[in-house]
């Protein structure tokens, strides 16, 4: 299938602390095809910075060490590629842009050097050609060219997260991972910034992991979603599919923990229990100690992946037969 | 109210032992306590340690180089030098101790006035401060010497006066880091009660970097005073202060190298073990581990 | 920018005014009589009397200290009580040497200093980031009048390299330079380290990575700046440091600055000389403070644009 850019196999990623092994990624698989907009989805903690670290093979070592699994770059194990050659992926072939604008940028250096850089490195263009692009990127994500010269502090966090994404376009990527975009910035910058997301996605035909804790930013920007619990992936979907039919009773949790504008509820319904401390995590099926299905066998065997239907995964006992539903 | 003193103290033991733990991990900081430790020891029993007194001179053995009987050697008065550093070690720590503990209470004192009471006060301490900082530490306590007149006392006093500044900004950010929090608190505040709640509170704020600040102070202090001995303020023999030791071995470091020497590293093992375990207690008392 | 350069200048002013005011109460409430000293022991008392009158040692204190400023903004330091040349004089006769000691020492601290905590911190617990540490922590150990001697013994004794006194060639400011400057230059080494270690946690240097930049242009072009800016400010501080270092190290090389002048009219009771040379030297220091501030917020693109 020439359809996918990134296929993602056992992937497993470990923090080695003083206070234990956190277990962050653990047989993670994940497919993603081209054009396509995937949404990564899952509580802080879960996993979703760490796969995306991965991917580009930023994780920091120490700790983090990456144990073992695959990634697929257009057919290409990246994990086995030496650093110079992961160096001419970063930022031209695959860009990521990160969590908090306020931290990502360099405040010594202007916002149109920030770009330049990127260009300059990878497109190997010439100084004055590099600001060209620089500014024709920032009109392009909707902040004056003349403001090139200008330093992050002088910017607002929505509009220094757009010079992020400016700097992740520059060269033309084919993958955008964006880890949290949205999660630092006010709600009517949100929906600013993800449209502009949408619209250059369209643009330059990238595709994007879009990882979120949000489910409506999933519903707004999303083809396919996969929700991730401790450090692997629980169900994989087509959105729509996820929104009417979610199979994974933490899908259901998750989808049942949002209030109604329409109902009128007295007390939310949240999922009982917190998330796992990830240097002890439970044997077997890592969500059965919240899951209302849970039966014993849940806490011994470890659930495998099970596709219910075209482009619908999950895992899962209960889809398995071993379980009542 | 009870329950949250009783709360309040256990985290406190807890906070203390685990600050202990992460002290006892750094092996070059441990290696700097046992050190000062043995300094400490060795000057509260100097009179058991030392083979000689520190004034017994002996004419007939001047200048001697380290040998069976005097292991450091001979000043040029007879004097054993081992013996003298090792009274030494009572100056040293005596001044470094006194001067630093005259520091953070004087400077502790106005650093707590300025964020306490604010406005004029605070300005007007402020750029007291600013006036001493300006004057770099050791001129500021040579002048402050050359007024008072020599002698073990007055050099405390000088050089206590001349490194306070840095205890009155530390003490006054915790202040005003409390005032912040409290008055939100203590919207009906009596004045007594709100200066007794400060005052609870402003020790253990400023407790850590205090005693980060005080055990390098120390360090600061020795030097100043050796230095100040050296150039001939300050203390003065038969007194076996390491600094004037070092004076007196400058005239003889062609023939008798042995006299300037050993003071010198004296000098320079004391500090570099306060150096170590302060930097070590500045890494165990760092914000992350108060939640 | 102009703006802010010209609030710290102003600012700089209350401040010295203050310090002249210190020093010059210090100095008043020193024991001995300026007249007396300057006359000598047998001086008979209507002349030292006489003298204090002219001297104006009666008046009263604000008047004296009034005065005082007057004349010091006159360039009129008064009289050295032993020599009787003006201190003025005195101070900017030897003001040059100095400076040059320090700035030498600034050069021995900087240069070598920078580099290597740079080296440290990217090398994070290699052998020679250790090596460096502990030698770091020893230069900051040592009392640098004790280095001093150490040097003679080593390099003008033992192996008659360099010459253990005097002035006038690159070879006898080698070891004074050295002396004073291997204290700051320890402090530079360890400050530049903390300071990058902390830097490239930073998540904009996560963001370089991730353009595919190299790891040496991440360090120098994105982690560097950012780190030296606190080490800057050190370095300014430290220099009050080397001029107070200057006053004990010139004595021990006989090297011809204020340091010795001071300290021999600290012997003689020569308080003018004493009063003045402080007043030079903080002065001296508060203006290095300024143009550092100006120089740090020049580099700082946060601090620069408060000031536009």
């Amino acid at each position: 299938m020439s359809d996918i850019l990134l296929d993602i196999k056992n992937l497993r990623v470990e923090y080695h602390t003083e206070d234990g092994i956190v277990k962050a990624v653990e047989d993670l698989y994940l497919t993603l095809n081209k054009g396509e907009t995937l949404g990564l989805v899952g509580e802080t903690g879960a996993g979703k910075t760490t796969t995306a670290l991965s991917i580009i093979k930023l994780v920091p070592d120490p700790p983090g060490k990456i144990i073992n699994g695959e990634i697929l770059f257009k057919g290409e194990a990246l994990l086995k590629k030496k650093t110079e050659t992961m160096r001419k992926i970063r930022g031209n072939k695959i860009s990521m842009i990160f969590q908090d604008p306020m931290t990502s940028l360099n405040p010594v250096l202007t916002v149109g050097f920030q770009i330049e850089e990127a260009v300059m490195l990878h497109q190997k263009l010439d100084r004055q050609e590099a600001k060209k692009r620089s500014a024709e990127m920032l009109k392009l994500v909707g902040i004056p060219p003349e403001r090139g010269g200008d330093y992050p502090h002088q910017f607002s966090g929505g509009m220094r997260q757009r010079v992020g994404i400016a700097m992740a376009l520059s060269c033309n990527p084919e993958l955008l991972i964006a880890d949290e975009p949205t999660t630092a910035l006010d709600v009517t910058i949100q929906a600013q910034v993800l449209n502009l997301m949408r619209k250059l996605k369209t643009e330059f035909k990238t595709s994007l992991l879009l990882i979120t804790h949000d489910l409506g930013v999933v519903a707004e920007v999303c083809d396919k979603v996969a929700i991730m619990y401790a450090g692997t992936i629980v169900e994989y979907a087509e959105v729509a599919s996820l929104f009417n039919d979610p199979k994974h009773p933490y899908t259901k949790g998750l989808l049942n923990s949002i209030p109604s504008l329409d109902e009128d509820v007295e007390r939310l319904t949240p999922i009982k229990g917190l998330m796992p401390d990830p240097t002890d995590l439970p044997k077997g099926c890592k969500f059965h100690p919240r899951c209302p299905k849970a039966q014993e066998i849940c806490s011994r065997e470890v659930p495998a992946i099970t596709s219910l239907k075209e482009n619908h995964q999950v895992s899962c006992l209960i889809y398995q037969g071993l379980v009542p539903a | 109210m009870e329950n949250t003193e009783i709360k309040k103290e256990t985290k406190k033991r807890g906070q203390w032992k685990e600050v202990w733990r992460r002290l006892k991990k750094n092996k070059l900081a441990m290696v700097g306590l046992v050190v000062l430790v043995l300094i400490i020891l060795t000057a509260l029993f100097a009179d058991f340690v030392a083979p000689y007194g520190y004034r017994e001179q002996n004419l007939s053995k001047i200048t001697l180089k380290p040998n069976a009987e005097h292991l450091l050697g001979t000043d040029d008065l007879g004097r054993d030098i081992l013996s003298r550093i090792i009274y030494g070690t009572r100056i040293s720590l005596l001044v470094g101790i006194v001067a630093v503990t005259f520091s953070i209470i004087v400077g502790g004192i106005l650093g707590a006035a300025a964020g306490f009471y604010g406005g004029v006060l605070d300005n007007i301490i402020m750029r007291i401060m600013d006036i001493m900082l300006a004057i770099p530490s050791i001129l500021l306590a040579i002048a402050l010497v050359t007024a008072f007149g020599g002698g073990l006392f007055n050099v405390m006093i000088a050089i206590g006066i001349s490194s306070l500044p840095a205890y009155a900004r530390v003490v006054k950010a915790a202040v005003i880091s409390i005032k912040e929090q409290e008055f939100i608190e203590a919207a009906k505040a009596i004045g007594a009660r709100d200066f007794r709640i400060i005052a609870a509170h402003i020790i253990p704020n400023s407790l850590a970097p205090i005693i980060v600040q005080g055990t390098l102070g120390v360090a600061s202090a020795i030097l100043s005073v050796a230095g100040l001995s050296f150039i001939g303020l300050g203390i003065q023999p038969p007194t076996p202060e390491w600094g004037s030791m070092l004076s007196n071995g400058r005239y003889l470091i062609r023939t008798a190298w042995h006299v300037a020497t050993f003071p010198g590293i004296a000098i320079m093992i004391t500090i570099f073990a306060l150096n170590v375990l302060g930097d070590g207690l500045r890494d165990a008392l760092d914000p992350r581990l108060k939640q | 920018m102009y703006k802010y350069i010209f609030r710290r200048i102003l600012l700089l002013i209350p401040v010295i005014l203050g310090v002249s005011f210190v020093v010059f109460t210090i100095m008043f409430f020193t024991p001995g009589d300026p007249a007396q000293i300057m006359l000598g022991e047998r001086a008979p008392a209507e002349e030292v009397a006489q003298l204090r009158e002219q001297m104006g040692l009666n008046k009263p204190f604000f008047v004296q200290f009034f005065n005082f400023i007057k004349n010091a903004l006159r360039g009129d330091l008064g009289r050295s009580l032993t020599t009787k040349r003006p201190v003025y004089d005195e101070l900017m006769s030897r003001f040059p040497q100095t400076m040059q000691l320090a700035a030498a020492a600034v050069l021995v601290a900087v240069v070598l200093g920078i580099p290597i905590g740079i080296l440290s911190a990217t090398k994070q617990y290699s052998v020679f980031d250790m090596v460096a540490m502990v030698f770091a922590l020893v230069g900051v150990s040592m009392p640098n009048f004790w280095q001093g001697l150490m040097m003679i013994l080593l390099f003008s004794i033992v192996l008659r390299w360099l010459p253990s006194s005097g002035y006038g060639t690159f070879r006898h400011l080698i070891m004074p330079a050295l002396t004073i400057g291997t204290s700051s230059m320890a402090l530079i080494t360890r400050m530049t380290r903390s300071s990058m270690l902390e830097v490239v946690r930073q998540d904009y240097i996560r963001t370089a990575r991730a353009k595919g930049l190299s790891e040496r242009v991440v360090i120098n072009r994105h982690a560097l700046k950012n780190a030296l800016i606190p080490v800057i400010t050190v370095i300014g501080l430290q220099f009050g440091y080397l001029l107070g270092g200057a006053v004990l190290t010139e004595t021990i090389f006989s090297w011809p600055g204020v340091g010795r002048l001071m300290v021999e009219a600290i012997r003689s009771k020569d308080f003018p000389v004493v009063q003045g040379g402080v007043l030079l030297l903080a002065i001296t220091f508060s203006v290095v403070n300024l143009v550092v501030d100006i120089l740090y917020a020049y580099i700082d693109p946060r601090i620069k644009a408060q000031y536009k």
